[in-house]
């Protein structure tokens, strides 16, 4: 059995903070949407407030780290092993077979991952970064110009419908990363330790694992 | 020895002094503030001018006796609302006042005067010939007593009682006119709640916001008004120059401009911006609030509840049930358990309610009225008075429209089912064809339709046909405010059902959804989950059968 470190300090530091801020913006946000009535109104706007401007640091220097790092080249979307994948989870993962992919620090996300987190990073939160700042600062535009062809409820529209797909992301990512491991927590583990204990993919084992490669020094 | 005890003796009673001096001079403060004249704020005492030394045997004498010193006063009250009764819109054009504006409580003045005058500052408004020119027509008194014993009787067409006389029961005094004049002074919350606070045919009848709990309000009733606060008068905002006073209720100022009012410039007195600002909430890690005073007007939060002080002010007044009389032919009268009237066979049926919540509507300031003549549409609820104004359009600043909190009067009352017009019935008078002596609604209404027509309110005439049609009245409400911790909190409107449930031209976060985006929203989130659950449940119950059949082969091996 191999140990092997994952996720870096700083990236366990991103992850965790940015779940305690989004689980916080979730839970104020819909208190501002009327769905509960757990915390008064006034209350969930400012922490609302100061949950939103605390992510946008965070992402300020996750963006920089990536950036810097070229680990950006973890998100790119990739199709190959992609089928592989799928359709261990629609199938292979009842039947106890192993999974097609084993993380390494060059390659940490599997496919599906990296579609999902490509998705979340390009569309669902810029919709709610962009959104959210409009309506934060709604007083300072809504009589210009941008306020004749932007009314305020399609801004706030867009907000609520880019909040559900956070939250069915955040299901879906909850229960794959948290439970989907072997044993069922060793994702959840690695994500809190930074290290894979990784006897689950023997080598030679009957499928083919792909493991994408980060193509380091070359950043064009 | 003598020595320190001296000095000891002496520092106690120096202390002793300081400290009751201390103690005296908020006393003294308050004193004054209250009216109870400490020093008095006047350079003149009226009880020591012979003018005024009597005795008076009516107003018309009071009042000349006033005008040899104040010489430009009744010029100057000849032209307030208050004496003309008359208002030309300057927006709408529509002519306006007691004189000529309808409303759904005791219906219009024509033909009444002598019981409507009651509240009008002359004397001798009887008949549609009152001379409005005559200078000692002009009642001072009503306004500038000190005294609290000066009252207007409620037909004496604006004379006080001269001798006891009787009204429905209750005993008004003769008024000693020498002391109400030798003790004049400014005006104050009870002479302007004389007619304010009573008007509408008694107390808290009319506005919500206006009852005779503002005399001596508590903090929480009105913060301003409250003696034991800042004990503000009425004229502390409704200021008055040359007898004109600050503030219409035809002509609202909706969305003030000017921020704090400063000596010398425009200023929109009354307005809470005159004295509070324009941004007058603290910032904490947004600016929402005060961003929020730009569309809504500080009363839709500041005064959460109408008719806060107590008194409950009438929501209801059903003319067509009028006319019950007993067999002795006095009209019907019928209250509730703490008296509040629910029928009187004068005036109908009533309906009262206290602490209640304003309704919303845009408002620009300009309140158009529904006018005698003018065609009506009896099978929706007729507005007598509608408040103008819109939401902004996107990309506008505020086009003077804010939110502001009414009362709605709901009526019902005659109007001519013929030509589909209000009309104006004669209620008081002294032959039989006011209501109030003949009960019989076509001749009140003919009655009161000539007297309109001689007046020029309308040339329209009254087909002799009457039905009843549902009317509703909207009152600003921007009195009884309170204090800041009491103001309605965010839910009270940013909630589904809130207050400003169905006002359009606005989105309201946590009362507007977008149907499909909350219906695709949860589906993909119910279905999320369930297939999340599915997918484990179906993991944990392969595993266990592998876990079963690997045991099995196990057992199998060993046997």
């Amino acid at each position: 059995m191999s140990r092997e470190l994952i996720f870096t300090r700083f990236e366990r530091f991103w992850h965790w903070t940015q779940a305690v801020l989004i689980f916080g913006l979730l839970f104020s946000g819909f208190a501002l949407h009327g769905t509960h009535q757990w915390i008064g109104y006034d209350t969930a706007l400012r922490a609302h407030i100061v949950l939103a401007l605390g992510l946008i640091a965070l992402w300020a220097f996750a963006i920089f780290w990536h950036l810097t790092t070229g680990e950006w080249r973890q998100y790119v979307p990739t199709g190959r092993g992609l089928p592989a994948v799928a359709l261990y989870y629609a199938y292979g993962i009842f039947s106890g077979e192993t999974k097609p992919f084993v993380s390494t620090p060059a390659a940490k996300h599997n496919p599906l991952q990296r579609i999902a987190y490509f998705g979340f990073k390009v569309l669902l939160a810029p919709a709610l970064w962009i959104s959210g700042l409009l309506l934060l600062f709604a007083a300072a535009w809504r009589s210009t110009a941008l306020g004749a062809v932007l009314p305020l409820a399609w801004v706030a529209y867009v907000h609520v419908a880019a909040a559900f797909g956070l939250l069915v992301f955040l299901i879906g990512h909850v229960y794959m990363a948290a439970t989907t491991g072997k044993p069922w927590y060793a994702y959840l583990k690695s994500m809190v330790t930074g290290y894979q204990e990784s006897d689950q993919a023997p080598p030679g084992s009957e499928r083919e694992v792909y493991t994408p490669q980060v193509e380091r020094g070359s950043k064009s | 020895m003598a020595k320190p005890l001296r000095t000891i003796v002496l520092t106690v009673l120096l202390a002793a002094w300081a400290l009751h001096a201390t103690a005296e001079l908020p006393a003294a403060d308050t004193e004054n503030r209250t009216g109870a004249a400490v020093r008095s704020t006047t350079t003149a005492d009226h009880s020591k001018f012979e003018q005024l030394q009597g005795p008076f045997s009516s107003g018309p004498e009071v009042t000349e006796a006033c005008l040899g010193c104040h010489t430009e006063a009744a010029t100057q009250v000849h032209g307030s609302v208050h004496w003309t009764w008359r208002y030309e819109h300057p927006t709408t054009g529509q002519t306006l006042g007691k004189r000529h504006a309808l409303n759904n409580l005791c219906l219009g003045i024509v033909g009444s005067y002598e019981r409507c005058s009651s509240c009008h500052i002359g004397y001798g408004w009887e008949d549609e010939h009152f001379d409005f020119s005559a200078q000692y027509k002009v009642d001072c008194l009503v306004c500038h007593d000190r005294t609290g014993t000066y009252e207007k009787f409620p037909t004496g067409a604006g004379h006080p009682a001269y001798e006891d006389t009787m009204f429905r029961g209750r005993l008004f005094e003769a008024v000693d006119l020498a002391h109400v004049a030798q003790n004049v002074g400014q005006t104050s919350r009870a002479t302007c709640g004389s007619c304010h606070f009573h008007s509408g045919g008694g107390d808290a009848v009319k506005h919500g916001d206006l009852d005779s709990s503002l005399l001596a309000p508590s903090q929480v009733v009105d913060v301003h008004m409250s003696p034991e606060g800042l004990d503000f008068n009425c004229s502390t905002c409704h200021e008055f120059s040359g007898h004109d006073q600050a503030g219409s209720r035809y002509l609202v100022t909706a969305a003030p401009q000017h921020g704090i009012a400063v000596p010398g410039r425009e200023s929109d007195r009354p307005a809470c911006q005159s004295c509070h600002g324009d941004t007058p909430h603290a910032r904490s890690i947004h600016d929402k609030l005060n961003q929020h005073a730009e569309f809504i007007a500080c009363q839709t939060c500041h005064v959460p509840e109408i008719a806060r002080g107590g008194l409950a002010t009438k929501t209801l007044w059903d003319w067509s049930t009028a006319g019950r009389r007993s067999e002795e032919g006095m009209p019907v009268v019928e209250r509730d358990a703490e008296g509040l009237v629910l029928y009187d066979g004068m005036k109908g049926d009533f309906a009262w309610r206290e602490n209640y919540p304003p309704v919303y509507r845009w408002f620009d300031g300009t309140m158009r009225y529904t006018e005698l003549g003018e065609t009506i549409d009896p099978s929706r609820p007729v507005d007598i008075n509608r408040p103008e104004g819109e939401a902004p359009r996107n990309g506008t600043r505020s086009n003077g429209a804010r939110i502001w909190p009414f009362k709605v009067l709901e009526g019902r009352q005659p109007y001519d089912d013929v030509h589909q017009h209000l009309v104006v019935p004669r209620l008081f008078g002294r032959d039989e064809t006011a209501y109030w002596r003949g009960y019989d609604w076509t001749r009140a209404i003919e009655a009161g339709m000539a007297e309109a027509q001689r007046t020029g309110q309308t040339e329209a005439g009254f087909s002799g046909s009457h039905g009843f049609v549902e009317t509703r009245m909207y009152w600003p409400v921007t009195h009884m405010v309170a204090p800041a911790e009491m103001a309605l909190s965010c839910e009270a409107c940013h909630s589904a059902g809130g207050r400003l449930e169905g006002l359009e031209g606005v989105y309201i976060p946590g009362r507007d959804r977008h149907p499909l985006i909350e219906g695709l929203g949860w589906a993909a989130v119910m279905l999320t989950l369930v297939g999340v659950v599915g997918h484990g449940l179906t993991r944990a119950v392969m595993a266990q059968r592998r876990r079963r059949l690997r045991l099995g082969d196990d057992a199998g091996d060993a046997s």
